[in-house]
């Protein structure tokens, strides 16, 4: 009485779905022509330049442009992992880190926008004005709710600098009214939104930013509040994975006349958010 | 199949724990080939334990059951368990477990379902037949497989007359055929129209094994008396 | 509460309208959900009659496994998924990573555990009913996976909804290996977290109610699928 096991009918129709289903998952990857991976920062996705540049990049060049946004610290380590063919973010001292231990070729300045301190519009810590670090300084005095992104993207590490210029020590400051959120810059605003906190954010996310509440710009103008994006190709003699001609085609591009020309028309309601300054040549 | 050399079944010294409860207990049994067997006692005597350790289904703690020669053996159950398929396929999954190849299959199938009136609705799901139109798909599927040996307990208990009359019919045609059939019943009127012997079991042991036209006139043990005057209180 | 009618407003508008992204987003969301569910169920229903049936030494202990990946954190299946696929991972070399094709594995592996975990239920349930009868026609454990599968197949179409709707539900592992990329790795959770982080709550809402619906359609599908085949087969 004893039997072996047959594949019945039932069992070979399961295994035909499951190759069918494998081919399936593999098609959308497969059928794609050339493209490359960028890994970007949420201040740049969230406000819609990509969406805005990247077909005329795409028109130009015959390329497609995989964008995948995330903070500034985990962009550039999708950057080392190999997982990105180029970076284009905004840490000036991470990038230039990035590229002296060898993950990136060449760091090139692409365009710049600036930052700016929203808060509640009756200002409780009297924070209005043009200087950042005065700002900065009249909230921490007045222990006023401010929301960090604590998430090691550009903003938080631009965040991390101002305090430090502005001579207060979070470390020994740091009370119930710095609130550490550790995510993106949107998740942060929104939080700020829902307290009516003070906040340090990029001007793009905020111009697209819709659930705003009770909250407006109270410092902005400092020159110190400018934010350098810089856009670099990740090294293929340390990842033999990165598509080294079709990435150095978008470096190249974002930083030509055309790309720059297509940053600067960038706007929301009239207001551009990125200025493009690209050294001419690199 | 009549042509099939008979097998002859010795139980010996069975016994079964169920529970923390005594089922068997140092049961011994010969079954002997060419008779129709019948089952009898009261509820908990271990009858249903006593088809199931014969047929293999449950490994007694003790003792054993062996056969003159390699016998094949088939169960039918109180509740037929009807596979999600056709009673067609119910059949032909039972043959191709079993290592029978097509077109046997269908052949065997096809003839079994006719030996029990079901020809017709071959191709109905199982799940959807009559209580009665189960069972006697349940005794086609058994008998698709050729047993020497068909087991059935209580296979009608939870039938009506009509039904149960088909089904005594069938079961009664298989054993003209050769087929050695053990059964039990609580309808001790079947018992006399099905049975050549009776076995009857009290506390996990057969206290008897009696030619049936003596037995419910003159059974050889107490308990079995006792037995007979509960069911037939007008004796 | 305005801010849920207004949604619901705007849900309807989205739907109304046809808008070809949003399609997009929501063909890809069924797709990869389903090619999810189906994958997770080769490996689960299997897996999981398998040791409903089966008897073999640590059997408990896989259990109790099985039942403690029901409630395994999506974001650590998509690290671990994104570090298996990552180029500087053992999985690097097919670079997947950014796909849907490492969607479809993160949310495989998210769902087989659960298809497995109840497959095991409904088919122990199933198994005591049989056990006897398969024994007796001669059945092996091993052979009996298949029957039960089959047989309980109606109950198990659930159990393969309950991981279809994990798959599609899955919001942490999906933004991780997919990146959510537009148009080609984003889908309906992915664009929700989004629009949530762009303070675009009522859009953010209104896909919300999207993806519900789609849920209850594909739901609703499959309960009529098998009220019907369950009146025919009984």
């Amino acid at each position: 009485m004893e039997v072996t096991l047959r594949p019945g009918r039932w069992s070979s129709r399961l295994a035909r779905m499951a190759v069918a289903s494998t081919l399936l998952a593999a098609y959308p990857a497969a059928a794609q022509g050339t493209f490359i991976t960028v890994s970007s920062t949420t201040s740049t996705e969230q406000s819609g330049l990509f969406r805005h540049i990247l077909p005329e990049f795409t028109k130009a060049t015959g390329i497609e442009a995989r964008v995948v946004a995330m903070g500034t610290g985990q962009a550039l380590d999708m950057g080392r992992r190999g997982d990105a063919d180029v970076v284009f973010v905004h840490d000036q001292v991470a990038e230039e880190k990035f590229v002296a231990e060898g993950f990136g070729v060449k760091r090139f300045e692409v365009m710049y926008n600036d930052f700016v301190i929203v808060g509640p519009k009756a200002d409780p810590a009297k924070a209005r004005g043009k200087d950042v670090l005065a700002g900065l300084k009249a909230i921490a005095a007045a222990r006023a709710p401010f929301v960090s992104r604590a998430d090691k993207s550009g903003t938080h590490a631009a965040e991390l600098r101002y305090w430090k210029a502005a001579g207060i020590d979070l470390a020994n400051d740091k009370g119930p009214w710095y609130r550490e959120t550790g995510s993106g810059m949107g998740p942060t605003l929104n939080t700020a939104s829902a307290m009516n906190a003070y906040a340090l954010a990029d001007r793009g996310t905020w111009l697209s930013f819709r659930n705003l509440g009770d909250l407006e710009i109270v410092v902005e103008g400092d020159q110190r509040l400018f934010n350098q994006y810089g856009v670099m190709l990740v090294n293929p003699a340390r990842h033999a994975y990165v598509k080294r001609e079709a990435g150095q085609k978008f470096v190249d591009w974002v930083i030509s006349p055309a790309g720059q020309a297509a940053i600067a028309a960038y706007a929301i309601n009239g207001e551009q958010l990125f200025f493009p300054n690209a050294k001419a040549g690199g | 199949m009549a042509e099939r050399d008979p097998s002859t079944l010795h139980a010996r010294d069975l016994t079964v724990v169920l529970g923390g409860v005594r089922a068997l207990d140092g049961l011994d049994l010969t079954l002997e080939p060419g008779l129709r067997t019948v089952v009898l006692g009261a509820n908990g005597a271990g009858k249903s334990v006593l088809l199931r350790t014969l047929h293999g289904l449950i490994r007694p703690a003790r003792g054993e059951v062996t056969w003159s020669r390699p016998t094949r053996q088939a169960m039918v159950f109180q509740r037929p368990v009807m596979l999600r398929r056709s009673a067609f396929a119910n059949i032909t999954y039972a043959l191709a477990v079993n290592g029978v190849p097509e077109p046997e299959r269908t052949r065997r199938a096809a003839a079994a379902l006719a030996r029990v009136g079901l020809a017709a609705i071959a191709s109905r799901p199982a799940r959807v037949l009559s209580g009665g139109e189960q069972q006697r798909l349940a005794l086609a599927r058994a008998w698709a497989l050729e047993p020497d040996y068909l087991f059935l307990d209580e296979p009608t208990a939870s039938l009506d007359p009509g039904a149960t009359a088909e089904i005594e019919r069938v079961i009664a045609s298989f054993a003209a055929e050769g087929t050695r059939i053990v059964m039990t019943t609580h309808n001790l009127g079947q018992a006399r129209r099905l049975a050549d012997e009776i076995v009857f079991i009290h506390a996990g042991r057969a206290t008897e094994r009696t030619a049936a036209d003596l037995f419910f006139d003159h059974p050889a043990s107490r308990e079995a008396g006792l037995f007979l005057q509960g069911e037939l209180p007008w004796k | 509460m305005l801010e849920i009618f207004a949604s619901l407003g705007l849900a309807l508008g989205l739907i109304g309208g046809a808008d070809p992204t949003l399609l997009g987003i929501v063909v890809l969301s069924i797709e990869l959900s389903l090619v999810a569910a189906v994958a997770g169920a080769a490996i689960g229903l299997p897996l999981g009659a398998l040791i409903a049936v089966g008897r073999f030494p640590g059997r408990r202990s896989l259990i109790v496994l099985l039942n403690a990946l029901l409630g395994l954190p999506s974001v650590v299946v998509g690290l671990v998924v994104y570090l298996l696929l990552s180029r500087a991972g053992p999985l690097g070399t097919l670079g997947i990573l950014f796909t849907p094709a490492a969607i479809v594995v993160a949310q495989t592996l998210l769902v087989a555990p659960i298809v497995a975990a109840l497959a095991r239920q409904t088919a122990e349930d199933a198994w005591k009913d049989y056990e006897e009868q398969l024994t007796s026609l001669g059945v092996s454990r091993l052979r009996a996976v298949p029957t039960i599968l089959w047989d309980a197949r109606f109950s198990l179409l659930t159990v393969v909804l309950a991981g279809f709707g994990r798959a599609a539900s899955e919001v942490g592992a999906v933004m991780i290996v997919g990146g959510n990329i537009d148009g080609v790795t984003r889908v309906m959770t992915t664009a929700i977290a989004l629009e949530t982080s762009k303070g675009d709550l009522p859009l953010a809402l209104a896909l919300g109610l999207v993806l519900i619906a789609v849920v209850l359609a594909v739901n609703a599908g499959a309960y009529a699928i098998r009220e019907w085949s369950a009146r025919h087969h009984g």
